[in-house]
């Protein structure tokens, strides 16, 4: 029996929250679906252009080599900062005062806004007056990120990792402490070797918290642009040149409104295809 | 297999344990024999935890010694004590199948794969879950998990005791009774000494030969169900088991004999003078008291039916009493009179029985 008051007056309850999340969202993101399918030569005058900006992208070197450089610099700090971040989160402590001390100094590098850290880490790692550049220098390694794109590979990735490796640990260290000690102890009784309990029962337990700790940095080293931007400017040529800060050139460099649509909202549509298949794959078991 | 034997046994978590109530467990020698099964009874916080701890391994005494046969192990770590426990939430491992979780101890000592199979087909068999072998431990219900952790310990042959540490706090009330028929069977079957920690006292008389009541870090009496409940030691054990409670009623002494506001009452055992200046109780079971045509004059203040029988409780001035009427025996419904069976009735002295 269905018992339920039809009101129709309920819906004026959601109008804040439609309102909000039009003029933050739906508007501005319809925008650059109107950019996208169109071609404008200023004066506010727009022909429509249909796919052709799409197609344009989705056939150019230059994306290609932006969209590859980006997976190649998502894979890479994934690979580092995951199971580096696991491996701190294991060797903190678990009670005393050291507790507060090591997750104060973990939080640290989280609470620096991005622009501050890549000024920090360009001043760092400056060949002639940078501490990190002028050690490197110093061991007899010809090191200068602004001139060689290894160098500025090397220094970009050193800095994703300092800046984000502490949200992984913070993550894990959570997830370790929610292990009851029953764990620790059946595994104890159970004779099993600390790789044993490491594989078996941490991993295991960790799996939510690193699924949340993977997509974050996966998503948000994918959309990476202010860090990079600081201290390499893209370079030297094109060889730091991530996905958004290609897009900005496009967009804002070379004013090529359409095809920038076009690209913002392709770009877009791989991180949630990307960030999909990965929860769906980490998420499989789980319902098993 | 062999018995086990606490030597003056006493635990702190404090670094610097001063006054009594620092120490978690106090000064105890007990002996376990082997094959026994054995329950640790008592309130929440009583130690009981501890003791076990203490006993697997997972925690070593400020002091004192424990003894498996004759070797002494007291600082042996848990994985060398050869004892297994199941935890009051169910421990498995997640991504290992049943069969997996069950050869997982015998694998991590090096045990060969035929024997492995062998013992875990076996014991899996024993268990009930031999339909499940194959499948993730992780997708079965709490009491199929409780069971691989019961197995994991029944799997090896090496085993001097097993201890459940409040096992069916998790499991389906329908299920309890299941789980814990199966236990006793168990015990009867493979003879391994069985220790069971529990607050409830229903699952530990059931399930013990031998009950060992708890409280605050204290053990207050071992002995058999019947005994704990006939024979009280403690007023703790008195009023802790049984439903309701022993009644305890505070009395004097006149000429040696207990006098309960000026009424006499024949009790089951001795009291001398020397006890007159201790604070004195009148100990006795509900199911001891009946109704009479003179005694103890009460108001009857509320009858319950609880089934099989029912409470009765009365009031004598500032005194509840409760006593059990079989069901459809008569209750006076205002005024009555109470007598206690005297081999039934037992003084206390600071709480514990006069011997």
């Amino acid at each position: 029996m269905d018992n339920k008051t039809v009101n129709q007056k309920a819906w004026f309850f959601i109008l804040p929250v439609i309102i909000l999340v039009a003029f933050n969202a739906v508007i501005p993101l319809m925008t650059v679906v109107n950019y996208s399918v169109q071609e404008t030569f200023g004066n506010n005058i727009f022909f429509f252009e249909g796919v052709r900006w799409f197609e344009q992208i989705l056939n150019s070197d230059r994306f290609h080599a932006a969209l590859l450089r980006q997976l190649r610099f998502t894979a890479i700090i994934l690979a580092i900062e995951v199971p580096l971040g696991v491996a701190i989160a294991l060797t903190m402590p678990k009670e005393g005062v050291w507790v507060s001390v090591c997750l104060v100094f973990m939080a640290m590098p989280l609470l620096i806004p991005w622009n501050v850290v890549g000024a920090m880490w360009n001043i760092f790692a400056l060949p002639d007056i940078g501490l990190l550049g002028h050690s490197i220098n110093a061991l007899g390694i010809d090191y200068n990120f602004t001139r060689q794109p290894f160098a500025a590979w090397f220094t970009t990735i050193l800095m994703d990792v300092w800046h984000w490796t502490s949200l992984v640990v913070l993550l894990a260290y959570a997830g370790l402490r929610s292990i009851p000690d029953a764990y620790y102890q059946a595994a104890k009784i159970d004779g099993a070797k600390p790789w044993a309990v490491f594989r078996y029962i941490q991993l295991p337990k960790l799996k939510r918290v690193l699924t949340i700790a993977i997509l974050l940095r996966f998503m948000d080293s994918f959309m990476i642009y202010t860090e990079p931007f600081v201290l390499t400017g893209g370079g030297p040529g094109n060889s730091t040149t991530f996905m958004s800060i290609d897009l900005m050139k496009m967009a804002l460099g070379q004013f090529d409104l359409g095809p920038a649509a076009a690209m913002s909202l392709i770009y877009f549509f791989i991180v949630l295809l990307l960030s999909w298949v990965f929860y769906t794959l980490m998420m499989k078991d789980e319902a098993r | 297999m062999s018995k086990i034997s606490l030597k003056n046994l006493r635990h702190s978590y404090l670094p610097n344990p001063v006054s009594d109530v620092d120490w978690a467990l106090k000064t105890m020698s007990l002996e376990w024999s082997d094959g026994g099964a054995y329950a640790l009874l008592g309130p929440s916080g009583c130690g009981k935890t501890t003791l076990l701890n203490i006993i697997s391994g997972l925690l070593t005494p400020t002091e004192g010694e424990i003894w498996f046969g004759d070797e002494e192990v007291s600082t042996t770590p848990a994985d060398r004590r050869n004892i297994a426990q199941v935890f009051q939430f169910p421990v498995v491992y997640d991504t290992m199948t049943v069969y997996e979780n069950l050869a997982f101890p015998l694998r991590n000592r090096g045990v060969g794969e035929s024997e492995v199979d062998s013992k875990v087909r076996q014991i899996a068999d024993m268990l009930d879950l031999t339909d499940t072998l194959m499948t993730r431990a992780s997708g079965l219900t709490a009491d199929g998990k409780q069971k691989i952790s019961l197995g994991r310990g029944l799997v090896r042959s090496d085993v001097n005791v097993i201890m459940f540490d409040e096992p069916l706090t998790v499991i389906d009330p329908h299920l309890k009774w299941v789980l814990r028929s199966k236990l006793k069977e168990l015990h009867q079957r493979i003879g391994t000494t069985m220790i069971y920690v529990t607050h409830d006292q229903t699952e530990a008389l059931t399930f013990a030969d031998q009950v060992v009541v708890m409280q605050e870090g204290e053990i207050v009496q071992v002995g058999t169900p019947v005994e704990l409940f006939e024979r009280p030691r403690h007023t703790f054990v008195g009023h802790f088991i049984g439903s309701p409670g022993m009644n305890l009623l505070a009395c004097k002494l006149d000429r040696g004999q207990p006098v309960y506001d000026g009424i006499p009452i024949r009790i089951s055992n001795n009291v001398t003078a020397k006890d007159a200046s201790s604070r004195l109780e009148i100990g006795i079971r509900p199911e001891f008291i009946r109704f009479a045509d003179n005694g103890i004059p009460v108001n009857i203040e509320k009858v319950s039916d609880a089934g099989r029988f029912t409470i009765v409780e009365t009031r004598h001035k500032s005194d509840v009493i409760k006593l059990l009427v079989a069901d459809g025996g008569p209750v006076p419904s205002e005024r009555a009179f109470l007598t206690f069976d005297p081999d039934h009735t037992q003084v206390y002295a600071n709480d514990w029985m006069i011997s």
